[in-house]
């Protein structure tokens, strides 16, 4: 075992081990902001076993999406939507536990008999590619064509999803209360106009 | 065109022939370029600091700082070192320990970017094969960090500051990658050395400004809108959140969001010059002047010198850069927010998208000019 090999197994440990930790912590964490920033940490250990295995590329999409994008986006929900509020203790809330306790431990035996059971090709000599890019390139273009334009087409729909969710309540109706105006712009999307809230303002008027 | 000095293999030789295995000699070579690149930003931190004091102080008609040093050129030590001293207050009911992490995590990214900035042929940490695509992926993660230590001043002001700097940095990271990409599709790599590579041979004539002048708008002002400098500094906007995510913080954890936010104007000035401005190269070829002069290329003096000419070339450029920003910090007033999110998602990212498909269908066009 030279150099190199003793750094990347020691690296895999340490990753392992922040992985499985944080992992830990995010389930058990009361507190869900704890858990939210705890998943980053999964992230990024997940990102360097990927740099372990020679996917650079992977390793930065990795952080790019996950960690900057989608770990950003849970934290913003959890903190415009940050109520402090007290939950009333349920009783028997200790089944639930127990029988969420079980459903993971059962697939977590189930997952390791699979590995175990498995017979990994570990002989065959592997050789880092020169450049992960044009490879997954060459992949995505010719025997994942069809798995790459799915997942681009579910991410249009996600986002069409998205921004008419987006827009004030959709009234279907429009179509016979704007016949009468046929100067009404094609481009816009019906909407009904936004209420004003009452703010803090009017409680001084009702002084 | 691509020999130059290669200190690594020359450092590597060097403890092999003394009879150290050469794994061992790679590994004493690797901190050498880390400390020396990590002294470097820090004093380029410092240096611009002083810029910023000194432009700022020029803009308004003042004199600036003068009596630390000669022009005042230790007044930012001065400043550091009243950080360092400086009481380090947690407030009550804060959360503690996102509150230590949060500046932590807000710097780490920025100082990792280094890592693939080039300052000549070999004179670059680690040449990687997803180069820029690092350093966009390193800087979604400091949003993270104001995010969380917005949350944990709890302070109204600080959640809101982290909030807009999260929503701010997301918003502004797809236009900046989109006119990366259009760059990276001319030079077909992601590798920063290629990128420069690809824009030299004719000097001035041939680097990417030319080439891609919608692009390198977009990306200054995306890379403004991520350092947070002024026409976009919505986070930290005084006169509506007292200092946005910074409010609750003294002392170095402070001073980590300064030395962030200074290192992270640094680092986008280098990659501009990396990406539209040639890096280290001389904007008039230097080997055509070489072989005019009569001398051959693997000349020892000459490759000195060309080399050290690249050096002083990518900071030349990355520091006038970075008086641009700062004269556009002193004479540009501030975005609202409802502008800000506008700018980026109506204006910058069409513009991106269709600069990106106009470089795509000229690359096909014209593969002699625009990276076959």
């Amino acid at each position: 075992m030279n150099l190199a090999e003793g750094v990347q197994i020691v690296s895999f440990g340490i990753l392992a081990a922040l992985m499985i930790a944080a992992a830990l912590g995010v389930v058990l964490f009361e507190k869900i902001v704890y858990s939210a920033f705890l998943l980053g940490g999964v992230f990024i250990s997940i990102s360097g076993l990927y740099i372990l295995l020679n996917a650079d590329f992977v390793a930065a999409a990795q952080i790019l999406i996950y960690v900057g994008a989608v770990n950003v986006l849970i934290l913003f929900a959890i903190m415009l939507v940050n109520k402090e509020e007290v939950f009333k203790p349920i009783s028997g809330r200790w089944i639930r536990k127990a029988a969420t306790a079980l459903v993971c431990v059962g697939l977590f035996a189930l997952l390791s008999t699979m590995v175990l059971a498995t017979p990994w090709n570990l002989a065959a000599p592997i050789t880092a590619p020169e450049s992960t890019l044009i490879l997954i390139g060459k992949h995505f273009f010719s025997d994942y064509l069809l798995p790459f334009e799915l997942a681009s087409v579910l991410l249009l729909m996600a986002m069409i999803g998205a921004i008419i969710i987006a827009r004030r309540d959709f009234i279907p109706d429009i179509e016979a209360a704007s016949s009468d105006q046929p100067l009404q712009t094609v481009w816009r999307l019906p909407e009904r106009p936004r209420e004003l809230t009452p703010t803090q303002g009017s409680s001084n008027q009702r002084k | 065109m691509n020999s130059g000095i290669d200190l690594q293999g020359t450092f590597i030789e060097s403890l092999t022939d003394m009879g150290i295995s050469p794994g061992l000699a790679k590994t004493m070579w690797i901190p050498l370029p880390m400390t020396l690149v990590i002294i470097g930003a820090t004093v380029g931190v410092l240096v611009v600091v002083w810029l910023e004091r000194k432009i700022s102080a020029a803009a308004q008609q003042r004199i600036g700082p003068e009596f630390a040093g000669p022009l005042g050129v230790l007044q930012p030590v001065a400043d550091g070192l009243k950080l360092v001293f400086k009481e380090d207050i947690v407030p009550t009911k804060s959360d503690p320990i996102l509150f230590t992490l949060g500046p932590i995590l807000v710097v780490i990214p920025v100082f990792l970017s280094y890592l693939i900035i080039p300052f000549g042929q070999n004179l670059v940490i680690t040449d990687l094969n997803v180069g820029i695509f690092i350093w966009i992926s390193l800087s979604s993660i400091a949003p993270i960090g104001l995010l969380m230590s917005g949350y944990a001043s709890n302070n109204k002001y600080s959640l809101l500051g982290g909030l807009r700097a999260a929503a701010q940095a997301i918003s502004y990271e797809i236009p900046l990658a989109l006119a990366v990409l259009a760059v990276v599709m001319m030079s077909n790599s992601l590798s920063t050395i290629d990128i420069v590579e690809q824009q030299s041979g004719y000097g001035i004539l041939s680097w990417n400004i030319w080439r891609q002048p919608v692009g390198l708008l977009i990306f200054w002002i995306a890379a403004l809108a991520e350092c947070e400098r002024l026409p976009f500094d919505l986070p930290e906007a005084e006169e509506e959140l007292v200092a946005g995510y910074q409010t609750e913080y003294t002392g170095m954890k402070f001073g980590l969001f300064y030395i962030g936010s200074y290192v992270n104007l640094v680092l986008s000035s280098l990659v501009f010059a990396i990406l539209y401005l040639g890096g280290w190269d001389f904007p008039i070829p230097l080997d055509r002047l070489a072989s005019w002069l009569g001398t051959s290329e693997d000349t020892a003096w000459l490759q000195v010198v060309t080399a050290s000419l690249g050096i002083i070339m990518t900071i030349l450029k990355t520091y006038f850069l970075i008086f641009i920003a700062i004269l556009m910090r002193w004479t540009v007033p501030r975005v609202r927010i409802d502008q800000l999110l506008d700018l980026g998602w109506k204006f910058l990212l069409p513009v991106a998208l269709v600069n990106l498909l106009l470089t795509a269908a000229l690359k096909l066009t014209f593969p002699m000019a625009f990276g076959g």
